[in-house]
C-alpha cells in the first residue's frame, strides 16, 4: 500500500532514511544548525505566548459580566462591549447567508462543470487566486464605492459590512471548496455517471454530499477569519458608539475588533485593560470555531 | 487524486432503486440548465468583484488625477492632502510602508524559514501534526489583538521601558517586528509544502554520498525549492505590504520620509483607515484620495501577486 | 433517509434561526422596569471629537430614561460632521467651533434649518508631557513660533523656541484638518484658520494626540480641557500668558485667546417632526450642567444656561 500524505507532488515519503547518530550528525555545524531551526520555532511560539499573556494580564482587572452586558460609557468602570458582541453575531450570520452559498456555488462550477483548458476559466481561477491575496481594506473601499454609487447615505448598516466582509472571504471559500471536492475520488464520479445520473445529480447526491465536510471546516475557517477583521469596517464607518444593540440588517453596528481598536486607542489605562479583555474574549470566540472546524474535520472527513 | 482502489460495489444508497434503462440516459433535464447557469453566474461574480475593484478605485482616481499631476503624486515628498496648503507627494506613505515590510521580512524569513526546514526535514510526522496546525494559531490571531501588542507591550514595555531606547509613543520598529511575527506562518507553511515536494531520492542519494541532514537541507532541499520558498516569501510581502490594522494602531499618524526606524511614519494603508475616519465627501478630493492610494495599494499587491503565482507555478511543474 | 448534505443544513438552520431569535431578545432595554414612555426610534449625531464624549455622555444618562432610543454617535470631525448635517444626514451636529460661512450657505442650499445650542464650554488647552519640566509657562508667540506654517521643517527643537530651553527634538500631535479644535487653534495662534505647519502627527481623534505626547519627553499637543482633566496622570497643561486653564479661569472669559464654547447643531426638522429627538435634546439642554460635570467638561454658566433655554423654547 503506497501512502500519500497530501504534499503537492504527492511524494512518497517512507521513515526517513537519514540516520541519526551517524558522525555527520554530531559536527558542531550540523548541531548549531538545529539548536537554529529550533530557537526559530522558540521565538515563534514565544512570541505568541507573550501575546496571550500580555491579553490576560493587562485585561484581568475587566473580566466580568459587565463586558457582556454594559454599553460603552465614557468612563472604562461602566463600560462594556454589549453592542460590539452582537454586532459581531449580526455581521457575522449575514456573511455567512450571504457568502457561503455563493462561493459553494462557484466552486462547484469551476470544479465540476467548467472546462479546464478554457482561457476563460483559467483566468477566474487566476482571478480568484489573486482576490485571495488583496489587502482587507480594498474591499472595504469596493464597499464604500459601491454604497456611494447607489446613493447609500449612512453606511453603518450591518449589510455594508456584510457585504465588504463575504467579498473579503468570497475566494478564501471558493479555494477551500474546490480542495473539498478534488480529495472526492473520480471514481466516484464515473460509477455514478455509469449507472445514468446527469453530472448535476452526481454532483448534487454524490459528490457534495462527500466533500461536506472540507466545505465546512474551510468556511467555519473564512468565517473565523472575518470575525477577525476589522479594516474593511474601518472605511466603512463601524467606528462610532451606540447606545443600542445592533437589531437588524440596516441597524447600526460595531464588531468586536472594532471596538478593541476603539479602546486601544484611548491614553487612559481602564481602556486599554478594557481592549485586552475583549482580545481574550474575540480570541476565546476565534479558538472555539477553529476546534469546530478542525473536530468537524476529524471526525466526518472521509478516507478514501 | 489519490489511487487508493476502489472497493467495488455501487457507489449510491443501497436503498436507492437502480435507475431504468432509459433511452434518454444522460441526457440533461430542464431544471438543470437552470442550476448549471447559476452556478456560472456564482463563478462569474467572482470576475465581477474584480472588475468592481478595478472600477470602483479608479473612477475617482481620475477625478485625483486630473488635480494631481502623476509624477507629483509618484514623487513628491509631502504628503498633506487635507490641509490648505496641500501637497499629494506620495513617497511618505510608500517609504513607510517599505520600512514596515522590510521589517516584517527581517524577522519573517528567518523564523519562517527555519521553522519550515525543521518540519520538513527534521520533525518526525507525528511532531509535524502537532507543530503545523499550532503555527497556524500564529495566522488566526486578528490583527487589532496583535496591534494592541505592538503598542502596548512592544513599544510601551519592551522598547520604552526595558531597553529605554530613543521613541515616542508609536514607531515603525514595533508595528513591523510584531507584523512579521504575523506572516512567519504564510512563509513556513508554504516554503515547507516546497520542500516536502522535493523528492525523497535526492535526499537519499545525498545522505548515500555522506552528507549530514544539515548539508542535504542546504545544499540539496533548500536550491531545489527554491522556486516554491522565494513563491512564500513574495507572498509574504504581499501581506505585508496590505496589512492595515497593526499599522494604524502602533506606527503612528504622522505621512513623513521615516529615516530611523524608531521614528514613527504613516503607511498607504495606515492614511487608508485614517482618512476614512473622518468625513469625506463623494466628489471631494479629499474622498478622490483616499481612492487614489488605494489604488496604488492595489496594483502593488497585484503585481506583488503575479510574482508570487509565477513562482509557485514554476515550482509546482518542476516535479 | 435525508443525505447528509441535508441533515447539516437542517442543523445549520436551526443554529441560524436560534442566533436571530437570541439577537432579537438581546433587543430588549438593558436596565429593568419598563422606560417612562416608551419612545423608540434613532438619534444620529456626528463631528467634533472634542464634544462627542459629551454627547455620549448624555445618551448614555438618557438610555435610564428612555431606553427604547438608539443613539449613535460618531465623530468625523466638526467640518466633517457639518457636511453630514448639511446634506440631511444626522439630527444633531457637535461642534467645537461655530458653523463656518461656506457650510452655513451649504445648509440652506440643502434647506437645512437648524438651531445653534452653546452646551459646553471649553479651554483649548496645549499639553506638554509630564517630564517636561522647562515649558510650564508658555506665550502665545512661543506657541505661535512651534505651530506656525513657516516652521515647517524649520523649527524642529526646543531650543530653538527659547534658548533656555533644553537640546529636545519637538514631537508635534495635534487635530487633523476636519477637527473643530484644529480650526479654532490656527485661528487664536496662527492668525488664521487651517494655517499651520504640516509636519506634524494629525488625527480627528484626540486620544490618539494624547498618546503621542504621554510617549514623547519633547512631546506637544493640543486639544480640549476635557481631555486633560481625563489623562492628568499621563499629560499636563501648560499656563499660556500667564493663565492656567480651569473651569474658573474659561468660565470667567480670562484664559485667552484658547476659551471657546462648545455647540451642538440641531436640525430643526429633525427635532420637530421626530420625537426621539425632541426628548433627546430637551434632556441634553436641561441636564448641561450635570453631563459636563459627568464628563468632566467646563459646564456653562449661569448666563448661558438661561440664553440655551430661551433657545430651546423657542424651537418647541
Amino acid at each position: 500500500m503506497r501512502i500519500i500524505d497530501g504534499t503537492i507532488a504527492g511524494t512518497i515519503r517512507t521513515e526517513r532514511p537519514i540516520a541519526s547518530g551517524t558522525n555527520g550528525e554530531r559536527r558542531p555545524a550540523a548541531l548549531i544548525f538545529l539548536v537554529l531551526l529550533w530557537l526559530s520555532l522558540v521565538v515563534a511560539f514565544g512570541v505568541l505566548i507573550a501575546l496571550v499573556v500580555t491579553i490576560i494580564i493587562d485585561g484581568q482587572g475587566q473580566f466580568s459580566w459587565r463586558l457582556f452586558t454594559e454599553f460603552p460609557a465614557s468612563s472604562p468602570d461602566r463600560a462594556g462591549a454589549r453592542p460590539a458582541i452582537l454586532g459581531s453575531a449580526w455581521v457575522i450570520a449575514t456573511t455567512a447567508v450571504m457568502t457561503i452559498p455563493l462561493g459553494i456555488a462557484a466552486a462547484v462550477h469551476l470544479e465540476e462543470f467548467a472546462d479546464k483548458r478554457n482561457w476563460f476559466n483559467r483566468l477566474i481561477e487566476l482571478n480568484v487566486q489573486n482576490l485571495a491575496a488583496v489587502p482587507s481594506i480594498v474591499y472595504g473601499l469596493l464597499a464604500l464605492a459601491f454604497l456611494s454609487m447607489l446613493g447609500v447615505r449612512d453606511k453603518n448598516i450591518v449589510m455594508a459590512g456584510a457585504l465588504a466582509l463575504s467579498l473579503l472571504i468570497l475566494p478564501v471559500i471558493i479555494i477551500a471548496t474546490r480542495e473539498a471536492l478534488r480529495a472526492v475520488p473520480s471514481e466516484i464520479r464515473q460509477g455514478s455517471l455509469a449507472l445514468g445520473a446527469t453530472q448535476w445529480q452526481t454532483v448534487w447526491r454524490q459528490v457534495l454530499p462527500s466533500s461536506v465536510p472540507g466545505i465546512a471546516t474551510g468556511a467555519i475557517l473564512a468565517l473565523s477569519r472575518a470575525l477577525g477583521e476589522a479594516a474593511p469596517l474601518l472605511v466603512l464607518g463601524a467606528l462610532v458608539f451606540l447606545s443600542f444593540d445592533p437589531n437588524g440588517l440596516l441597524s447600526g453596528y460595531t464588531t468586536l475588533p472594532i471596538q478593541i481598536f476603539n479602546w486601544t486607542g484611548r491614553p487612559q489605562e481602564g481602556f486599554h485593560a478594557l481592549a485586552a479583555a475583549t482580545s481574550v474574549l474575540l480570541l476565546f470566540l476565534l479558538v472555539i470555531m477553529n476546534g469546530l472546524a478542525i473536530f468537524i474535520r476529524n471526525k466526518f472527513q472521509k478516507r478514501w | 487524486m489519490t489511487t487508493v482502489a476502489s472497493t467495488g460495489g455501487p457507489a449510491i444508497a443501497p436503498d436507492r432503486p437502480t435507475p431504468p434503462i432509459s433511452y434518454f440516459a444522460g441526457r440533461p433535464r430542464p431544471g438543470e440548465f437552470v442550476i448549471r447557469l447559476l452556478l456560472r453566474i456564482a463563478a462569474a461574480i467572482t470576475v465581477v468583484t474584480t472588475i468592481g475593484i478595478l472600477i470602483a478605485l479608479t473612477i475617482p482616481s481620475i477625478g485625483f488625477f486630473a488635480e494631481v499631476p502623476v509624477i507629483e503624486f509618484l514623487f513628491g515628498t509631502r504628503w498633506a492632502p487635507r490641509f490648505a496648503d496641500a501637497s499629494f507627494g506620495v513617497l511618505p506613505l510608500v517609504t513607510a510602508t517599505a520600512w514596515t515590510t522590510f521589517l516584517a521580512l527581517l524577522v519573517a524569513v528567518p523564523l519562517g524559514l527555519g521553522a519550515a526546514i525543521f518540519l520538513a526535514e527534521y520533525a518526525s510526522p507525528r511532531l509535524r501534526k502537532i507543530l503545523k496546525p499550532l503555527l497556524e494559531i500564529l495566522a488566526g490571531v486578528p490583527t487589532v489583538v496583535y496591534g494592541y501588542f505592538a503598542l502596548q507591550f512592544v513599544q510601551s514595555t519592551v522598547f520604552r521601558e526595558w531597553l529605554q531606547l530613543e521613541t515616542g509613543a508609536f514607531s515603525v520598529l514595533a508595528a513591523g517586528l510584531v507584523m512579521g511575527v504575523m506572516i512567519v506562518p504564510t512563509i513556513a507553511s508554504i516554503s515547507e509544502d516546497a520542500m516536502s515536494a522535493v523528492p525523497q531520492a535526492m535526499r537519499q542519494g545525498s545522505a548515500a554520498l555522506g552528507a549530514n541532514r544539515m548539508q542535504t537541507t542546504l545544499r540539496v532541499v533548500f536550491p531545489a525549492a527554491l522556486s516554491g520558498i522565494v513563491a512564500a516569501i513574495v507572498l509574504g510581502i504581499s501581506r505585508a505590504v496590505g496589512e492595515t490594522m497593526i499599522v494604524a494602531i502602533a506606527a503612528g499618524n504622522q505621512a513623513r520620509l521615516v529615516a530611523n526606524p524608531l521614528e514613527q511614519g504613516q503607511t498607504m494603508t495606515g492614511f487608508i483607515a485614517n482618512a476614512a475616519l473622518g468625513d469625506s465627501r463623494v466628489g471631494s478630493i479629499e474622498y478622490d484620495t483616499l481612492f487614489a492610494v488605494g489604488l496604488l495599494l492595489f496594483l502593488i499587491t497585484l503585481l506583488i501577486n503575479f510574482i508570487s503565482i509565477r513562482f509557485v507555478r514554476k515550482f509546482r511543474e518542476a516535479y | 433517509m435525508p443525505t447528509k448534505f441535508s441533515k447539516i443544513a437542517a442543523i445549520t438552520a436551526t443554529f441560524a434561526a436560534a442566533a436571530l431569535l437570541l439577537s432579537a431578545c438581546g433587543g430588549q432595554p438593558s436596565t429593568g422596569g419598563d422606560p417612562a414612555s416608551g419612545l423608540t426610534g434613532a438619534v444620529s449625531a456626528d463631528g467634533s471629537s472634542t464634544v462627542a464624549p459629551l454627547t455620549e455622555a448624555a445618551a448614555d444618562l438618557f438610555r435610564d430614561v428612555e431606553a427604547g432610543v438608539n443613539v449613535t454617535v460618531a465623530t468625523s470631525g466638526t467640518g466633517g460632521g457639518f457636511k453630514a448635517f448639511c446634506a440631511g444626514e444626522t439630527d444633531i451636529s457637535d461642534a467645537s467651533r461655530p458653523i463656518k460661512d461656506e457650510e452655513a450657505a451649504e445648509c440652506e442650499a440643502n434647506g437645512i434649518e437648524y438651531t445653534q445650542i452653546v452646551i459646553a464650554n471649553d479651554g483649548l488647552a496645549v499639553v506638554i508631557n509630564p517630564e517636561n519640566d522647562w515649558a510650564d509657562e508658555l506665550t502665545v508667540e512661543q506657541i505661535n513660533t512651534i505651530w506656525a506654517p513657516e516652521s515647517e521643517g524649520v523649527v524642529t527643537n526646543w531650543n530653538q523656541v527659547d534658548p533656555s530651553f533644553p537640546d529636545v527634538p519637538l514631537a508635534l500631535f495635534g487635530a487633523g484638518t476636519d477637527s473643530g479644535t484644529f480650526d479654532y487653534f490656527t485661528d487664536a495662534i496662527n492668525g488664521e484658520e487651517g494655517a499651520i505647519r504640516t509636519d506634524y502627527s494629525p488625527s480627528e481623534d484626540d486620544n490618539i494626540t494624547v498618546q503621542g505626547v504621554a510617549g514623547d519627553l519633547g512631546g506637544i499637543g493640543f486639544f480640549g480641557l476635557s481631555y486633560v482633566e481625563e489623562n492628568a496622570d499621563v499629560i499636563k497643561a501648560v499656563t499660556v500668558d500667564g493663565v492656567y486653564p480651569t473651569v474658573e479661569t474659561v468660565q470667567d472669559g480670562s484664559y485667552t485667546p484658547l476659551g471657546r464654547p462648545l455647540f451642538i447643531y440641531v436640525a430643526n426638522a429633525s427635532y420637530t417632526d421626530k420625537p426621539q429627538v425632541k426628548a433627546f435634546v430637551d434632556y441634553f439642554a436641561e441636564n448641561a450642567v450635570a453631563v459636563a460635570e459627568t464628563a468632566l467638561f467646563v459646564p456653562l454658566t449661569e448666563e448661558q444656561i438661561a440664553t440655551a433655554t430661551e433657545q430651546l423654547a423657542t424651537l418647541g
